[in-house]
């Protein structure tokens, strides 16, 4: 089905996303599903209190009881009454590379989950469908890793300084400059760590005076970049391109809140792939929104580079667009290049900017070498520079795969949200009961999944996300169908009722932006 | 109509201001090669004064070996949070071992140094909270606080009467609104050694108050983990306090462990909350196992030489003396510190002078086959900006040779620069 957006015209290829809505029923069912764990959660809370039932909670000591309690009872009434029962689905342990398949090391509780014991004894062999390796490069075999080992060897594991000081190795260098030749930009520079890329630019970049505008749904770096930047954050609807042409159009407008001054800059914060919904930017209409107004646009691409695009240039090449109209690209190296860390491109008056004042560069000490040299290896690959079409091969076989694995589950009938080609998968749970019951079942089958709940999304949406990685053969997802088909009837999930609402019909009312300053 | 010419009118500002081409910290060393004791440095051999690799482990064959098997067993990166997937048995191992060497009951690792105390406090300490921190504490301390939205009161660097005073004041406060008191929780954030001054912070004192007015303590002990104390516990075994009196010590893993990373140690009551709400830790991907690989294998070297901590300290002493008496530079720092700071005695005027001078001693000293940097500082957010100086970093591998070498070379560097 092809959706044609009011703005047709900027978009190539189509667009298709859909969010089925959650079945009355199924909501319904959900609440009451909360409301009977909460009044549980009350009746136990007020057994232990009077200490009929054993609290196993860890407690303070003895000589500082009469300071003031560090936590609030009330805040962990979710984490005592609610987590710990299905605690075990997340933190799973694995003793081997995040591959396609991995091995995982068994835990049992006795107790209910307070307290977990090692039987010694790893599951082998799990189909791994939560690790971000979008092209499979968490491996440790073959070019990439031999480059690391000798890397490794000649300078070592750490680094013991930072960029403006005594860190900045001739590796870090060449690492920027092909950064910057892959994302098609004049210039880039890399972070040890993806989360504090974002914590300790957007700070650098915008202060007060500006005005930050946010998706709903952004990452919690990006979040937190924006409040420590200082800047005033006002949130428009996720991915609704109404809302945020509203935003613009008052922010400039009528100015600055109480002194009605024009605003110094406008900065839009957006994600290639949204992670928990699998969506994708509407980046056209973004920029053509961007351009229109004069502001500029932050893009994290943190899930999306790599996996999008047909020679994996993120979801700039996807749409047909050029790398200058984003002003600065942001990224990380985590997922599609099986490294660690992240960074920033776009003119080169940005990074220089940036080299002298971010955080990052002043007081974080700088990557380490054999991660980097990982990252070389994995972009050169990419990018066919090492001589073969390894690279190429992968991204077209992450794109096939995404297809055919979400063609198959919404033929099951499962609600599966977000955008056709986005390689993270949401598969919507919505009650408590069976966030628990899939993990554990799937594991039983030896499929190693993600389930995520409150806070991560909101209360009764709660879902299975699978992450599809160029390393997954086509037995492998045959083979996860299955067991989600026969997982699916067992605990019907299968809520479709195939009636595909079309996108533009997404509730949109007027009340659309708080305001927050710090 | 209006609205259109108004958006039609509106220019921004660009993005970012032009850098000017010299400024001081746009252009960086270029380090060939590994950043060890004898360091490759635009094109010269020197000899390291600036990399904080204090135990030496940077180039410990040992070290580099472990990590080696790391890497053929599990590749370079986790691929995943903490949460999905991204625990690996490397990194239960190292958080048991550190909590094992530190004595604490549990610790929790981050993947970024920086990220540790920065994601630590916000954890704790909310909108409503009362922090009394030190106004020498480092940048991640201050990024920290301001993404706690708590109220921030600075005492002067290593004063007690000072936050005595302060916390004083808070009781009368609390008298007045003895319910609001009940639930405002309150702590004391300072170093073991300050990045800032190289001084130790009087953590006997601190305990006193603690008891006295009901605060918590947190510990930064970046500089001084594996550094100071008998076996390298850092400052609570230097002054041989009970560990469980300080709630929550945070260190990094990049200064005397030479690997990436930090970790905090404390109780299982205090440690495990940032397991749910340390934005670092659940929202970021883990460490990757060849970094944790090496250090369990540099602690496994602590544990098995604890010899070097006392030689490390005595260097430190040596040079400490050897650098008194420089004209024109005062040494800043404790003598049992292995990061000095050299400052100008005078300041000729303006922060951009004193700049340019140090970068002449340090270009000397680069020429005549000694490595400093200066110390580098992000001059319009910090809180109270340290005054410019050369940072001096001394490492258990240097022999004597080499420290009476820099101290004669500083000396002649001072003399000819600045007189």
């Amino acid at each position: 089905i092809n959706h044609i957006v009011h703005n047709g015209g900027l978009y190539k290829r189509p667009f298709n996303e859909a969010f089925e809505e959650t079945p009355m029923l199924v909501a319904v069912l959900t609440y009451v599903g909360y409301g009977v764990l909460t009044l549980f959660g009350y009746l136990r809370d007020f057994m232990r209190q009077w200490k009929i039932e054993k609290c196993q909670n860890a407690t303070e000591r003895e000589e500082q009881k009469d300071f003031v309690p560090l936590y609030q009872d009330f805040e962990n009434f979710y984490n005592r009454n609610l987590y710990m029962r299905i605690r075990d689905s997340w933190n799973r342990p694995i003793c081997s590379v995040p591959g396609a398949k991995v091995d995982m090391m068994e835990r049992v509780s006795h107790d209910y989950n307070w307290t977990f014991t090692y039987t010694g004894r790893v599951i082998k062999d799990i189909i791994n469908m939560g690790s971000y390796n979008y092209l499979g490069f968490a491996q440790n075999a073959g070019a990439c890793q031999e480059a690391a080992a000798k890397v490794l060897s000649q300078y070592g594991a750490g680094v013991c300084s930072t960029r403006q000081e005594m860190g900045n190795l001739d590796k870090h260098e060449e690492l920027e400059k092909l950064v910057a030749r892959f994302l098609g930009v004049e210039s880039a520079m890399a972070y040890g760590m993806g989360f504090a890329t974002n914590s300790m630019n957007i700070p650098a970049l915008v202060g007060k005076g500006c005005l930050i505008l946010s998706d709903e749904l952004n990452h919690a770096s990006l979040v937190l970049g924006a409040r420590l930047s200082g800047a005033t954050i006002r949130i428009f609807k996720h991915n609704n391109m109404q809302s945020l042409e509203k935003l613009l159009k008052d922010a400039i407008v009528h100015g600055q809140p109480r002194t009605r001054r024009p605003w110094k800059k406008i900065l839009i914060l957006v994600e290639g792939i949204y992670s928990m919904e699998g969506s994708i930017v509407r980046l056209p209409e973004v920029i053509a929104l961007k351009k229109k107004y004069k502001s500029y646009l932050y893009l994290d691409e943190a899930h999306s580079i790599g996996a999008l695009g047909p020679s994996g240039r993120g979801v700039v090449e996807y749409f047909g667009l050029s790398p200058e109209d984003v002003d600065v690209m942001m990224g990380t190296f985590t997922k599609s290049f099986g490294a660690a860390g992240g960074y920033i491109g776009g003119k080169k008056e940005l990074i220089d900017y940036l080299r002298t004042y971010s955080h990052s560069a002043a007081y974080a000490t700088s990557m380490s070498p054999p991660v980097v040299e990982q990252i070389i290896t994995s972009v050169k690959c990419i990018m066919g520079e090492d001589g073969t079409t390894v690279g190429r091969a992968r991204v077209q076989q992450l794109a096939e795969n995404t297809r055919y694995f979400r063609r198959r589950l919404k033929e099951m009938g499962f609600i599966i949200y977000g955008n056709e080609d986005s390689p993270v998968v949401p598969l919507m749970l919505y009650m408590p009961a069976k966030i628990g019951a899939f993990g554990r079942e799937m594991l039983k089958r030896n499929i190693g999944v993600v389930v995520v709940g409150f806070p991560a999304t909101p209360i009764i949406e709660s879902r299975a996300r699978f992450c599809l990685s160029a390393a997954h053969t086509k037995e492998m997802l045959d083979t996860a169908l299955k067991e989600i088909n026969e997982v699916g009837d067992l605990l019907q999930l299968k809520y479709s009722r195939r009636r595909l609402v079309p996108l533009l019909d997404r509730p949109f009312d007027e009340t659309t932006y708080e305001e927050t300053e710090d | 109509q209006e609205k259109e010419e108004l958006i039609e009118e509106w220019q921004p500002e660009p993005l970012v201001p032009p850098v000017p081409k010299d400024h001081p910290a746009l252009n960086y060393n270029i380090v060939s090669g590994p950043p060890t004791h004898i360091i490759t440095v635009n094109g010269k051999e020197c000899i390291n004064f600036a990399s904080f690799n204090f135990l030496g482990l940077l180039n410990n064959e040992k070290v580099k070996s472990a990590a080696q098997a790391s890497l053929k067993k599990y590749g370079v990166g986790t691929c995943g949070p903490r949460g999905f997937y991204g625990t690996f048995d490397v990194h239960l191992e190292l958080e048991e071992r550190l909590a094992k060497f530190m004595r604490t009951e549990e610790a929790i690792i981050y993947s970024y140094g920086f990220a540790t105390i920065a994601s630590a406090i916000p954890a704790y300490s909310k909108r409503g909270d009362i922090v009394f921190v030190d106004e020498a504490a480092c940048f991640a301390i201050q990024k920290g606080l301001q993404a706690s939205r708590s109220n921030i009161k600075l005492f002067k660097h290593n004063d007690m009467a000072d936050l005595e005073r302060l916390l004083k004041e808070q009781e009368t406060e609390d008298q007045k609104n003895p319910r609001k008191a009940r639930v405002t929780r309150r702590f004391i954030v300072v170093e073991g050694l300050y990045m800032n001054t190289g001084d130790i912070c009087p953590l006997p004192e601190l305990i006193k108050l603690k008891y006295k007015y009901k605060v918590r303590i947190f510990l930064e002990e970046s500089l001084s983990f594996g550094v100071l104390g008998e076996h390298g516990r850092g400052i609570t075994e230097h002054f041989g306090i009970n560990i469980d009196d300080i709630d929550l010590i945070s260190a990094n893993m990049e200064n005397s462990l030479a690997s990436i990373g930090g970790f905090c140690c404390g109780r299982s009551f205090i440690i495990d909350h940032q397991r749910l709400s340390g934005q670092g830790y659940c929202f970021s991907a883990s460490l990757p196992p060849l970094l944790a690989a090496a250090a369990i294998e540099a602690l496994n070297i602590m544990e098995d030489n604890p010899d070097i901590f006392q030689t490390l300290r005595a260097k430190c002493k040596r040079i400490h003396k050897a650098l008194q008496g420089i004209s024109g530079l005062k040494v800043v720092g404790e003598s049992f510190s292995p990061a000095l700071h050299l400052q100008l005695e005078e300041s000729c005027g303006s922060r951009e002078n004193d700049v340019k001078l140090l970068k002449r001693v340090v270009d000397y000293c680069m020429n005549s086959g000694i490595a400093l940097t200066q110390a580098r500082y992000l001059e319009k957010e910090e809180k109270c900006l340290p005054p410019p100086s050369i940072r001096v970093v001394i490492t258990v591998e240097q022999t004597e040779q080499e420290l009476d070498k820099a101290a004669s070379l500083l000396k002649e560097a001072a003399q000819s620069v600045l007189n």
